[in-house]
């Protein structure tokens, strides 16, 4: 793709300047010119009311496509089972798989794994394609490259998803250059575009201020990272049917030459953002530290955990742990309760995951109150209490 | 000890606002900086050169000539000498092909023993520059680093892993990405702040002296294009419920029976 800018259309009127996130325009003679900093993401194209900028396709040779072929998931495993982000990928993957009418594989690396199989086939897997070796039984980035990128070459997949975990973050960008394909990180929405059958990838850019949605035309597998927390897993249907096929990879002495010599597992936290049901979340609008106690209460009455967004978190009123949005946690609980947090996009791009968002905000017009199922205009401090009477009244009620 | 530390100067998003009349980023007067995990990466460098007692380090980055400023503020902190890649051929590149930049750079530069990056830049958050490079020199990635000293002839290193802390060792040359909490990173002297502008020596590179082939860099040698850019348009209108916290708390917590969330 390039942007060609046509100057007999340019007018000069500056709205593409405006348009462009990266300072990418200059003014020269009231007449648009790129400079340097152009990515292509193609802002500017929408933006000239006059035409006059067109998004062009590359020249570049369109590669033979079609032997690539089904839906590849990455599945990341936790001592002896596969990570939450595993799961809510292959149900993501099976929607792509059905659509593609393609099959969905869940590659499994490890030692030892054979347990893990049937759990996969429940959540949506067609084939489990498991390379079993005990250089694999912990995760280093040179063996797994090595045996993901075998597995990939074995079956040829279309898509490849991977988590966007510490992990998936290490070995997904190894792995896509070793393929010397294409790699999007960090995808908060996944969709297959009707007319091409590219996967339209979506994700946060630019400090989570914009959205972009990016393709890999003409290099296979299209290979993304996805934020945990995002996508949703199918029921487990344990009668579902399913293959399991080996691969066989020869790891070579190149790759182990890091040695882990000590795991330290921190213990495990009381804040467990991305498993919780229920969030009470506090921003600017908390007013302090000791504030943060009213929406603690409330957290109390229902069972849930406390967020916050990052500027609460910033302003030193409660720990990062706590933190949801772009630099923080995804989430995705059944009820998102907003307290005076004025809704950033990072932080919307981090609870779009979320069922059910109740926004408690004094400002009707605050981005977070159209973001909202239901918005309460109000001063928190008197509505946040009053709802934890209210609950809390209404359970005894029940009980009586 | 020769350490290559890569660099990026990147807007602060921190300080990007958006216009809410049209929905599009308000630009003016966002300062360009360097990417703050590249000065934690520095700094690192700067603290293996003075544990070896001997060495150098080089700092690289790719960008349009204003990027000097950047290369400047490090060799301000103390590093050696610096490489800038500037051409309009690199221009439109995605990860891949900044890291094969880079990478052809690194190899006209020769013999090194670390490469050291950020984890990511605050402008795209990828993290996947510093992984790729490490794949196109063929050396070992170590992510996400928490700090670095020399040990069992090469390097022993903790590095945060999604359940906690993980300690390795890795032998030489290798590129490792590092995170915030590794250091803190040396505010520059007068002293060197001048010396960055007078002594140290500053080279610019084209496409055509580091020998990349068009198809290995800028836009025809990324795999990935960006289709669309757009400010999330909020979904659907929910129910807005104004006045009194007396009517409007018991209404919100029926709406929520109603759907049976509590």
């Amino acid at each position: 793709m390039a942007i060609i800018i046509d100057k007999n259309l340019c007018v000069g009127c500056g709205a593409c300047l405006k348009a462009c996130p990266y300072d990418a325009i200059d003014m020269i003679e009231r007449k648009a010119i790129m400079n340097a900093n152009c990515i292509h993401c193609g802002s500017c194209v929408d933006s000239c009311k006059f035409k006059a900028i067109a998004s062009v396709a590359s020249d570049a040779p369109k590669a033979d496509l079609s032997s690539w072929k089904g839906i590849l998931v990455f599945v990341e495993t936790r001592d002896g089972a596969p990570a939450k982000v595993a799961l809510e990928l292959l149900g993501r993957g099976r929607g792509l798989a059905d659509e593609r009418k393609v099959p969905l594989y869940a590659a499994l690396l490890g030692h030892q794994v054979g347990p893990m199989t049937d759990t996969l086939i429940a959540h949506g897997a067609d084939v489990v394609l498991t390379v079993d070796d005990p250089q694999l039984a912990e995760y280093r980035t040179a063996p797994f490259c090595r045996a993901l990128t075998g597995v990939i070459r074995d079956v040829k997949p279309e898509i490849v998803l991977i988590g966007a975990t510490i992990i998936g973050r290490d070995l997904a960008p190894r792995t896509a250059n070793r393929l010397r394909t294409g790699l999007t990180a960090d995808c908060t929405e996944l969709a297959v575009e009707a007319a091409s059958g590219l996967l339209l990838q979506t994700r946060p850019a630019f400090g989570g201020n914009v959205m972009a949605t990016i393709v890999c035309p003409n290099h296979r597998p299209q290979m993304s990272t996805v934020r945990p927390g995002v996508m949703k897993p199918i029921k487990a249907d344990t009668a579902r049917k399913g293959e399991v096929r080996t691969v066989k990879i020869g790891l070579k002495d190149v790759d182990l030459k890091v040695i882990v010599r000590e795991t330290i597992k921190t213990a495990a936290r009381h804040v467990d953002l991305s498993e919780a049901q229920i969030i009470v979340a506090g921003g600017r609008g908390v007013g302090g530290a000791q504030q943060f106690n009213t929406l603690r209460d409330l957290a109390d009455a229902l069972g849930a955990e406390i967020g916050a967004s990052r500027a609460a978190v910033e302003s030193g009123w409660i720990g990062h742990d706590h933190q949801v949005g772009q630099t923080g946690k995804s989430v995705s609980p059944k009820l998102y309760i907003a307290c005076g947090i004025s809704g950033a996009i990072q932080h919307l791009a981090g609870i779009a995951g979320a069922d059910f968002v109740v926004a408690v905000n004094r400002d009707e017009l605050a981005p977070i109150m159209k973001a909202a199922d239901v918005a309460i205009v109000g001063d928190l401090h008197q509505v946040v209490p009053m709802l934890a009477a209210e609950i809390r009244r209404q359970r005894k009620e029940a009980v009586a | 000890m020769k350490i290559i530390v890569t660099v990026k100067q990147v807007p602060d998003t921190n300080d990007v606002r958006i216009d809410p009349a049209t929905g599009t980023l308000i630009r003016e007067g966002v300062p360009s900086i360097v990417n703050p995990e590249d000065r934690h990466a520095v700094e690192l460098a700067l603290q293996l050169r003075e544990a070896a007692g001997i060495g150098t380090v080089t700092v690289i980055s790719m960008g349009p000539p204003q990027a000097e400023v950047a290369l400047r503020e490090v060799l301000a902190m103390g590093a050696d000498d610096a490489v800038l890649l500037s051409d309009r051929a690199f221009a439109g590149a995605d990860t891949l092909a900044t890291a094969s930049a880079l990478a052809h750079a690194i190899r006209k530069i020769g013999a090194y023993d670390l490469i050291i990056c950020g984890r990511q830049a605050i402008d795209g958050d990828t993290a996947q520059v510093g992984p790729q490079l490490a794949e196109f020199l063929q050396i070992p990635q170590v992510t996400y680093v928490l700090n670095a000293r020399f040990g069992y002839g090469g390097l022993l290193i903790d590095r945060q892993s999604d359940s906690g802390t993980q300690r390795l060792t890795v032998p030489m040359p290798a590129l490792l990405t590092c995170l915030k909490e590794t250091n803190i990173p040396r505010i520059p002297t007068l002293h060197g702040c001048i010396g960055a502008y007078r002594e140290k020596k500053f080279t610019v590179w084209s496409a055509a002296d580091i020998g990349a082939p068009a198809e290995q860099i800028g836009l025809k040698g990324s795999p990935t294009q960006v289709r669309r850019t757009f400010t999330p348009t909020p979904k659907g209108a929910g129910t807005i419920l104004t006045g009194d916290p007396a009517v409007t708390v018991p209404k919100t917590l029926e709406i929520l029976r109603e759907k049976g969330i509590i």
